[in-house]
């Protein structure tokens, strides 16, 4: 048993054993850059497609900008979610967490935690690049960049859900896609709308009150539901 | 009374049963949909500005509120096999899903057959047919999911479990959707709101309801019959009823 | 009325009737295919049961 799955086991408070998981997966995964860097090419060579298909022109792509930047960082979402617990549950950890006593609940969080800023922070990071690319002005980068943190964050938790459902399944990770896509339907419609209003010089508040809102309510519903997920997955 | 809810989740009890209640179900709907169908395509008169066009609204409506129905029928009966572990509530769930999924498609289909007529394109992406089609991906979601599971117990939790989410999710689906929808134009066409009702179009369509309705209790029940079958492991009371 | 102008559905023949068919596509459809699933398990469970028996 690994070092951390110990320490994990051991009698400890939640909140460090959750510590200790978030801190292991991001160990783990300076040590496995492909999972880190997989996504976010993802999502550089989607928003690259759309000025190949469309046009070379700034003004017509800043119209589809929020579009495009939204949709790919969903796709990525959805792509990079599939790692959230397929290698624990393939070397039989994610068992090891359900036995340590720990609760499930909090143990998901930090993992999701951890997975955010490996697949949808580096998003973040990118996109004023990316919305330049695509002929944001230079004014609209803060509420973009806002706009798509609330937003991954939103997704890397939905993601979560899915992960949880689809343990193991042959086909898992596409299946995985079809089930949180209509889920994350809202979180596009105010996500795009929001930084359209920021690029066309407006206040966003109003969408990102809504996208916000529907954090909360993924940051307190998720977790739970992942973890039961898990349970159904695996017992 | 104990012993009749027992009984109630006893599955040959409830197989013996639902066979017998199924005729009936089956013909009253079929009466219902056939009078209906009269009362809508022969006695109701056109309307006043969509013409014969608007008959559509005896086929759309029903499908609509069907596809809405049954998804949080699924969804609560699902909840009940998760809570209470009762194998029969996950078998309703699992037998209403494709018959819901079936009525989204029918609302879509219609929604855009009347749509073409009275906005002049097939397909216009307005509140009410969009979030249809986002329905018709949850119902999707949730028989693939079950598809993809071979052990019958897991395919019944994780399917329930994603059965509740989705139908959390329904009320912020619509309500973005609707959002969505006003922020940019809406069809110029005003909106396929009902027609003035006048009694002799708002019968049928009650009528269709209610039928439709009981058209669905008939079916639930036959697929029901099925899953029950699928899910009983002990051979005793199987040869003896599923022969006879 | 006569039966043309019933059918013609005053100009929306081409709308209504393919709605209407679709509605009975569904109703008819369902069951077909419900009846289906049922006689596929009855047969399953039977032959499942048959080997039970067998072996006891």
């Amino acid at each position: 048993m690994s070092a951390v799955a110990q320490a994990v086991m051991r009698p400890t408070t939640a909140l460090h054993a959750g510590w200790l998981l978030f801190e292991r997966d991001l160990r783990l995964a300076m040590r496995r850059w492909e999972h880190v860097a997989d996504p976010l090419v993802f999502f550089l060579m989607v928003t690259t497609l759309f000025p190949l298909a469309l046009s070379p022109e700034l003004s017509r792509l800043r119209d589809v900008a929020p579009g495009v930047l939204w949709v790919a960082a969903l796709l990525s979402s959805l792509l990079a979610a599939d790692t959230l617990l397929k290698s624990d549950a393939q070397d039989g950890t994610l068992e090891q967490y359900l036995l340590s006593g720990q609760p499930l609940t909090l143990l998901l969080l930090a993992k999701t935690a951890a997975h955010w800023i490996l697949t949808g922070f580096p998003l973040v990071l990118v996109s004023p690049l990316v919305a330049v690319a695509l002929g944001a002005p230079a004014e609209s980068l803060d509420t973009i960049m806002l706009g798509l943190t609330i937003g991954t964050l939103t997704l890397s938790l939905l993601g979560a859900i899915g992960a949880a459902l689809t343990i193991g399944l042959r086909r898992g990770s596409l299946l995985l896609s079809l089930l949180v896509m209509p889920l994350a339907m809202p979180l596009l419609i105010f996500g795009a709308r929001s930084s359209e209003l920021a690029i066309g010089g407006h206040s966003a508040a109003g969408p990102l009150y809504l996208l916000a809102s529907l954090l909360v309510l993924a940051v307190t519903l998720a977790p739970l539901t992942a973890a039961a997920a898990v349970r159904i997955s695996i017992d | 009374m104990w012993t009749w809810f027992h009984k109630l989740a006893s599955p040959p009890h409830v197989y013996r049963i639902a066979g017998r209640l199924t005729p009936w179900f089956g013909w009253t709907a079929f009466l219902l949909i056939a009078a209906a169908l009269y009362g809508g395509l022969v006695l109701a008169p056109p309307d006043y500005q969509q013409g014969d066009a608007y008959r559509i609204i005896y086929v759309h409506a029903p499908s609509a509120w069907m596809s809405l129905f049954i998804y949080v029928t699924m969804a609560v009966a699902a909840a009940v096999g998760l809570i209470w572990r009762i194998k029969l509530a996950h078998a309703v769930a699992a037998s209403a899903a494709p018959v819901g999924a079936s009525f989204t498609f029918a609302a879509l289909a219609t929604g855009a057959l009347w749509g073409q007529p009275m906005w002049g394109t097939w397909w216009v992406w307005d509140a009410r047919l969009t979030s249809e089609l986002i329905l018709l991906f949850l119902y999707l979601g949730f028989m693939a999911l079950r598809a993809s599971i071979d052990d019958v117990q897991r395919a019944d939790r994780a399917s329930a479990l994603l059965a509740i989410v989705g139908v959390v999710n329904v009320p912020i689906i619509h309500y973005s959707v609707v959002w969505w929808n006003t922020l940019h134009q809406a069809p110029t066409v005003t909106k396929m709101g009902a027609p003035s009702i006048s009694l002799t179009m708002l019968i049928p369509l009650l009528m269709m309801i209610v039928g439709f309705n009981i058209y669905f209790l008939a079916v639930l029940l036959i697929r029901v019959r099925g899953e029950i079958l699928r899910r009983e492991r002990s051979a005793g009371w199987i040869r003896e009823q599923v022969r006879a | 009325m006569n039966p043309q102008d019933f059918f013609a559905m005053g100009g929306y023949a081409a709308f209504v009737w393919p709605s209407y068919a679709v509605a009975l596509l569904v109703l008819i459809g369902n069951v077909v295919l419900a009846r289906n699933a049922h006689r596929r398990a009855r047969e399953d469970a039977l032959r499942r049961t048959a080997r039970q028996e067998e072996t006891s």
